[in-house]
């Protein structure tokens, strides 16, 4: 991590935010494609729950008909990577490699976790995101190409899980309600 | 509620100095953000845990130290949830505007012959 010098950029995000649901509903909100779907980039994942297990998430018919329509096909896989641990429904690790584009995908794999915590009247969802060696990566999950347009340069994480939240709590996120 | 205790921390120019800087580089040490400010170890103490109990700085701990990390979620929380429904709402005015003077031609040119 970047703690020594003021030259070194950043190279781990954390977001935090706090959903009125069980931790049970957040846990399936990540891991299910039924859920992923309807939110954020809406991509529809598949996970082997156990270490060493795939990830892999595809892109909604959404999301590639917007590629079309720039003249920058979708991959049939979005983003890979395989599960480090998996304990439902409360820590999730696991690598990430986004492959929407190619030089970031030549960054190589990152590391995900996130954590679910049951606090007073709500629950605690934390992701941490290790990117190391991934400063383009990184610049695009912070959010900052979301000006820019373009499929897929959504808001990052912060726009992710706060899609989550208001899906979660009010059962449809502000792209369904459009 | 919780976008009080946003508004409120953010109603300070220390704790926006200090997000500042983190958003320049995350992780930060309480030494390190300590040194960018001419105030005692305290008083940043005092405003880290106002912006932490916020939720616009989360912590975690590194070995012995604890990194300070910006956290952007409930700005942007803030964002979907209020600027964007104004934002909706001068759409949607200009919109009625547009209805109404194409419902209503004379009117637009009554008002082209007087200027």
């Amino acid at each position: 991590m970047s703690t020594t010098t003021g030259t070194q950029v950043q190279t781990t995000q954390v977001y935090r935010v706090y959903i009125k649901a069980t931790p049970q509903a957040i846990w399936d909100a990540i891991t299910r494609p039924e859920w992923t779907l309807r939110y954020g980039y809406t991509s529809s994942v598949e996970y082997d729950l156990r270490p060493g297990g795939a990830y892999r998430a595809r892109p909604s018919d959404a999301m590639r008909e917007a590629g079309d329509a720039m003249g920058l096909p979708t991959p049939d896989v979005i983003v890979d990577g395989e599960v480090v641990e998996a304990v439902p429904p409360r820590r999730l690790v696991q690598t990430w490699r986004l492959l929407m584009d190619p030089e970031i995908a030549a960054e190589g794999f990152t590391r995900l976790t996130y954590e679910i915590d049951p606090v007073r009247d709500s629950t605690r969802l934390t992701v941490t995101h290790e990117l190391e060696g991934a400063p383009k990566l990184a610049l695009m999950v912070s959010g900052a190409h979301e000006d820019e347009g373009g499929p897929g340069a959504g808001g990052g994480w912060a726009w992710i899980l706060s899609e989550l939240k208001t899906l979660l709590e009010t059962g449809s996120s502000f792209q369904t309600e459009g | 509620m919780t976008d009080d205790r946003v508004f409120k921390a953010l109603a300070d120019p220390t704790r926006r100095f200090l997000l500042d800087r983190l958003f320049e580089r995350d992780g930060r040490s309480l030494t390190e953000l300590e040194s960018e400010l001419e105030m005692s170890r305290f008083g940043v103490m005092k405003h880290l845990r106002i912006l932490e109990d916020a939720g616009l700085v989360v912590t975690r701990r590194s070995g012995r130290e604890k990194l300070h990390y910006l956290n952007p979620v409930p700005i942007r929380l803030i964002h979907d949830r209020w600027i964007d429904k104004y934002r909706e709402r001068q759409a949607s005015a200009l919109a009625d505007l547009k209805q109404e003077l194409e419902a209503n031609p004379t009117a637009e040119f009554a008002g082209k012959e007087a200027g």
